[in-house]
């Protein structure tokens, strides 16, 4: 059972490191906005055509 | 087959283009739907049904003042030589299908780089070559596509606005903690008896103890400091009774961990403090809609041609000194009060007085700030800054002027009773349980503020309120804050303004009087007055437009009488009855325009105010209210009005601003509560005088300071729904109460009788602020869906 020491530690220190990630991201502007993103994901396909264009 | 336009869902009328099965009401239409479907974008007809939005007309020098270095350096994020960066606020952005079709522009045009649009702000950035395009054609070329940029003085060296991550991280912070604490404690509550847990349980507690410290001294110091505050400005607000609960939860905590008395409550201090954060951040994006964020520089242009030895430049109006000659055009705002020197004025002063007849003005005469011209171009001479002008000291004052909001709201006139009710059960029991067994005394008592934190009446405001404020946002009607929904429910007076408010702008419904004109008629009298600027001409040629190829000769104005010209074979005169040399028999309206052909009369225009959709039936809804309508405007539209609005109404006409504040103010002697509905800025005292103030306007670049609602003019008809919602909502917001206050009894009969546990508080709080919270938000959405009908997804073009 002296394993939990161990697990618990290692999980929480885990999860602050998502913390982390999130509090970058965050600062980043990730999360600024809720609906353009939801529609950019429907225009990779085109945006992507527009950059295979330019580069040739 | 469906006979509406496939790219902006208007009707088609008589003119229409076909592109195969499809319809398009105008060649702008048809344009922007070429260039969509040349490109293979036809997903932004997929996505949304007509989506489109109909292009204004383009005045192909509209944006010039854009290529100016001073306005481009003011404007541009940044420039280099091969990239520069713009933000264009770009008022109708609508839907998904807006977002889609901007953020592929670089398909559509190589000269932009990358498009990325921020839907809650209505604005899109804009990454471009400087070299291939310059930025007064990327204007024009947005304008063409029907996403047409405004550019206002409040634009000129904007700071992007930077969100508030402290909320949203604190609210992550304390869920972090909370989710890690609530596990940790789960051992010593299910209580196994297991020889090794009980043996380590310290590691636990202080693990527990060690990540409620983040809690406390960061995501919940807000608390600690807006209760300090209050406390030093003596005001008992919510937040004081939440900081005393969260740091006695603490203390106790320490205190029982120490001693080995209990686990400790560590797990409810933050859950308390999540919840509490959650309330707040739900509130925070509540209010994002940047409806309310505008002052007089969102109104003034960002540049006027200033007129120097002969010579123009474009110079921001900021820049703009006293004797400064600048040259106005047709459709353009004077930007700071100045006196005209030169050329026909024909001032357009509605949004200041209300008056919707341009004003004429002499050379010499002052012209105020805040009005358009509407004709030739003028040049006038710079009497005050742009700061010291009429119409910036108008607003300034109408916001001065407002004080409504500082009343206290509901939630915090019951923190009050609730905070003297508490400090006395605490002394009773404190007292009791001192002669009964004073080592108790101090768990007592502090079992009694752990329980009494009003954690779910905090939550109740916010998500009933803060939940209407969106759902009437959907419905573009927006709320200023939870008061004015608190105030909106006390009601029981409508004042209405007529211009604007009851009526959709000027001239709407144009009637031909007299025999019906023939096709080659109607053409040509559109083609004659279209090439005049008055705005009675303006208004029948865009009744019969379609005829731009027709030639015109000997074309011929004469200023304020009539306007006259030969097309083929006939002379036609349009105008006032004296130009035409005809005198009428009968009375006949104010504004009308005379036709004759040949020299011979053939009929007249009359020009009425259309009155809003489904009026009629949405005054008959408010049949419980004293109505009112007070007009600047003469009373030859009484009858009409009579129709709509019942004996009981008081028709007023002719008042002028002052008029309306006056009017207001007797009502509200009375004791009666009283709503304002008008437009612009002339309403702007009524607004401000009246208990709330609702400004009804066509497009989002028109607002008034001093009012407490926005409403979109097309959902006016939303008016009765609004007002029964905001009394559902108080009285739901009472429910919440006593939901809250019920969870509060039965902690209290726990703690004053010494039975509180951690495992009993862990269980009640969470419970009590989820409870309040499902039916805040069920409550809500349920009687908005009721009243207000689907829930559209809010990016849907509404109608």
């Amino acid at each position: 059972m002296s394993i939990l020491f161990l697990m618990i530690v290692c999980s929480v220190s885990l999860a602050s490191i998502f913390l982390g990630l999130f509090i970058y991201s965050t600062h980043k502007g990730q999360f600024d906005e809720g609906e353009s993103p939801a529609v950019r994901m429907l225009m990779d396909d085109e945006l992507n055509k527009v950059e295979n264009k330019q580069q040739i | 087959m469906r006979s509406d336009c496939k790219h902006c869902g208007e009707v088609c009328e008589n003119d229409y283009f076909r592109i195969g099965e499809d319809l398009f009401c105008c060649l702008g239409c048809k344009t922007v739907y070429e260039i969509i479907h040349a490109h293979q974008l036809d997903n932004f007809y997929e996505i949304n049904s007509s989506p489109g939005i109909k292009p204004e007309k383009a005045n192909p020098h509209k944006f010039d003042f854009l290529d100016a270095p001073n306005v481009q350096e003011s404007l541009l994020d940044y420039s280099e030589e091969e990239r520069a960066s713009v933000r264009f606020y770009i008022p109708v952005i609508h839907c998904t299908s807006c977002v889609y079709l901007l953020e592929t522009l670089p398909k559509i045009n190589p000269a932009i780089i990358q498009a990325s649009v921020d839907y809650n702000q209505k604005e899109v950035q804009i990454l471009f070559h400087p070299k291939k395009i310059q930025l007064s054609d990327l204007a024009t070329f947005l304008t063409q596509l029907g996403y047409q940029p405004a550019i206002h003085l409040n634009d000129a060296k904007k700071e992007k606005k930077k969100v508030d991550h402290r909320l949203l991280i604190r609210l992550v912070v304390a869920g972090f903690c909370f989710g890690n604490i609530m596990l940790l404690a789960l051992p010593e509550y299910l209580d196994s008896g297991e020889y090794w847990l009980e043996k380590n349980k310290n590691f636990f507690r202080y693990l527990m103890l060690l990540l409620s410290l983040p809690v406390l001294f960061y995501a919940a110091s807000d608390y600690f400091l807006s209760a300090y505050n209050g406390l030093k400005n003596k005001r008992l607000n919510i937040d004081l009774p939440i900081a005393l609960g969260i740091f006695v939860l603490f203390a106790r905590s320490i205190y029982d961990v120490f001693t080995d008395t209990s686990p400790g409550y560590f797990d409810s201090m933050a859950g308390l403090v999540f919840f509490m954060l959650i309330g707040k951040w739900f509130q925070q994006i509540t209010y994002r809609q940047m409806a309310f964020d505008r002052d007089y520089r969102s109104f003034y242009p960002l540049a006027v041609l200033k007129i120097a030895n002969q010579i123009e430049e474009t110079v921001l109006i900021s820049n703009l000194k006293i004797g400064d000659r600048i040259r106005i055009r047709n459709e353009e705002l004077i930007p700071a009060d100045a006196i005209l020197m030169k050329g026909d004025a024909r001032l357009d002063t509605s949004f200041i007085t209300g008056e919707a007849e341009p004003i004429k003005k002499n050379i010499g005469d002052k012209v105020f700030s805040g009005s358009k011209q509407m004709g030739m171009a003028i040049e006038l001479e710079i009497i005050k800054e742009v700061d010291q002008s009429y119409l910036t000291r108008l607003w300034q004052q109408k916001i001065a002027d407002s004080e409504k909001n500082t009343l206290e709201t509901l939630t915090e006139k019951v923190t009050q009773y609730f905070v003297a009710v508490i400090l006395a059960i605490t002394v009773a029991a404190g007292i009791f349980w001192w002669r009964y067994d004073a080592s108790q005394v101090w768990l007592i008592v502090s079992a009694i503020l752990i329980v009494a934190c009003p954690c779910a009446l905090a939550l109740s405001a916010p998500f009933i309120f803060g939940n209407a404020i969106r759902i009437l946002a959907r419905k573009n009607i927006f709320v200023k804050n939870i008061q004015v929904l608190e105030r909106l429910a006390k009601i029981d007076t409508i004042f209405f303004d007529k211009t604007g408010t009851l009526t959709k702008g000027n001239f709407k419904a144009i009637q031909f009087m007299g025999d019906a004109l023939s096709d080659i008629d109607s053409k040509a009298i559109g083609a004659i007055c279209a090439q005049s600027l008055h705005p009675l001409s303006q208004a029948i040629a865009e009744k019969y437009s379609g005829a731009e190829s027709l030639n015109i000769q000997d074309y011929q104005e004469f200023k304020g009488s009539g306007i006259s010209g030969v097309i083929g074979e006939d002379f036609y005169a349009l105008g006032s009855f004296d130009f035409l040399k005809i005198y009428p028999s009968t009375k006949i309206p104010e504004t009308i325009v005379a036709v004759a052909k040949n020299h011979e009369f053939f009929g007249y225009f009359t020009f009425t105010s259309g009155f809003r959709n489904q009026l009629k039936s949405t005054i008959e809804e408010l049949r419980n209210y004293h109505l009112r309508v007070i007009s600047g405007d003469n009373n030859s539209e009484e009858l009409a009005l009579r129709n709509i609005f019942d004996e009981n109404t008081t028709l007023y006409f002719q008042q002028m601003p002052h008029d309306k504040v006056e009017k207001i103010h007797q009502e509200q002697k009375k004791g009666r509560a009283v709503m304002m509905l008008g437009d612009g800025l002339n309403d702007a005292g009524a607004l401000s005088k009246s208990d709330v103030g609702v400004a009804i306007t066509e497009s989002n670049n028109q607002f008034s300071p001093a009012c407490d609602v926005i409403m979109d003019a097309k959902r006016m008809y939303f008016l009765p729904q609004m007002l029964s919602f905001s009394k559902y909502c108080n009285r739901m917001v009472w429910g919440a109460f006593i939901i809250s206050f019920m969870y509060n009894v039965v902690g209290l009969s726990f703690a004053i009788a010494g039975l509180l546990s951690p495992i009993v508080a862990a269980i009640l709080m969470p419970i009590s602020s989820i409870s309040v919270v499902i039916f805040a938000t069920f409550s809500t959405q349920w009687k908005g869906y009721q009243l207000f009908g689907r829930n559209e997804d809010k990016m849907n073009r509404s109608e």
